[in-house]
């Protein structure tokens, strides 16, 4: 089970670009559709706890399906051949840039590309905005916090306690209102 | 103590990272520029390369970080504590799946604290993106031109989407997914910057 989970994950890790989202249809394909180790059902299930959770929504999904399938062996496995590709492909990367980052041409090319990568993060909002179906009123909370971190450089972790906190709190005077 | 620092903020990530890569950027960003790890010109780098490697961009960026702050056993540390977190809550939330289920499903208190955090990530996806909009990334006026059409490429099928049933927007849809294809989009922005800064 190690390391036909390893295999599985390593196939997935390896071969999808653009992050956990792009693996879910992967995952899905290779472990729902092929192997049938889980049902679709369950796996809509896991994939709603893997975004529920913090972290990495590809790792939260292998420590799910792993520990499904083959407890702590499927878990390691899983994880190992989720993490593994990216690790090596980086790190062989990360070796040689640093020598190149100096030759002009590969600084003309990343001059081009930064902005780029700022759009490639800011556009996804519309698309996310939309699906987390977002109205006037509560479009006011990504607002704050992203003005909180961008003009007061909060830390995005007490954000994230705020929000928690907050929610709680307000939650908690509703429900006792109603009883 | 370089790596007792680089495993605790990528715990830290790893904890309190919800919704994603895209938003775990703001927090890896945040510990990168509060440590003085790196200039914000490279860590634009580092998310570009994440980018267009395969693999999850959070593992990418942690192993980058680690790489470049403390050579391979840094980016073995700061990958591992990033992964932490997520194996003891998951693992948890495995163990007693049926209980929590059964106790947490409908209940308003879990319920709103996720939907609320899901539009805080919109911020912090949103910050990551303004804080990285300073000189250092876009120096010149063709910089934000750049900007405008890989943003405008990424939007696209989404425009197009809406006007289903005659064949040029069909045409069109699928022209605009084709190209919203963000490493397509990252490797048109390097032939256009090699061409225009070299």
């Amino acid at each position: 089970m190690f390391f036909q989970l390893f295999w599985t994950y390593l196939k997935i890790g390896t071969f999808t670009l653009g992050g956990g989202y792009a693996m879910l249809p992967l995952i899905q394909r290779e472990v729902v559709d092929r192997r049938g180790w889980i049902d679709e059902q369950e796996f809509l299930n896991m994939i709603a706890l893997a975004q529920a959770a913090p972290g990495l929504i590809a790792v939260n999904s292998a420590i799910f399906i792993g520990w499904r399938i083959g407890g702590w062996k499927g878990v390691c496995g899983a994880v190992l051949g989720a993490v593994l590709p990216s690790f090596l492909i980086i790190l062989g990367i990360a070796m040689v840039f640093a020598d190149w980052k100096e030759l002009p041409a590969v600084e003309a090319v990343f001059k081009g590309i930064r902005p780029a990568v700022v759009a490639l993060i800011a556009a996804p909002l519309f698309k996310l905005a939309k699906s987390a179906k977002i109205s006037w009123l509560t479009a006011l909370i990504p607002i704050v916090a992203a003005l909180l971190i961008w003009l007061l450089g909060v830390n995005p972790v007490w954000v994230i306690v705020a929000t928690i906190v907050i929610t709680l709190i307000v939650v908690d005077i509703v429900e006792r209102r109603r009883k | 103590m370089i790596y007792l620092q680089l495993f605790l903020s990528f715990f830290k990530i790893g904890l309190f990272g919800f919704g994603g890569g895209l938003a775990i950027l703001s927090l890896i960003q945040m510990e990168v520029e509060q440590n003085g790890w790196m200039t914000q010109q490279e860590f634009v780098d580092i998310v570009a390369v994440s980018q267009i490697t395969p693999g999850p961009i959070g593992i990418n960026c942690a192993t980058y970080v680690g790489y470049t702050v403390g050579g391979i056993w840094g980016s073995v540390l700061a990958t591992s504590a990033i992964v932490l977190p997520s194996l003891i809550i998951m693992l948890s939330i495995c163990k007693a799946y049926f209980w929590l289920n059964r106790r947490f499903k409908g209940n308003p208190y879990f319920e709103q604290t996720l939907r609320m955090l899901r539009f805080t990530v919109l911020g912090l996806i949103a910050s990551a993106a303004l804080l990285l909009m300073k000189p250092t990334t876009f120096i010149d006026s063709t910089s934000w031109i750049i900007f405008g059409i890989v943003a405008f490429l990424t939007i696209s099928p989404e425009i197009f989407r809406k006007k289903e049933g005659n064949k040029l927007s069909t045409f069109n849809s699928q022209l605009s997914t084709f190209l919203s294809h963000p490493i397509l989009l990252i490797v048109l922005a390097g032939v256009a910057g090699y061409l225009i800064y070299r």
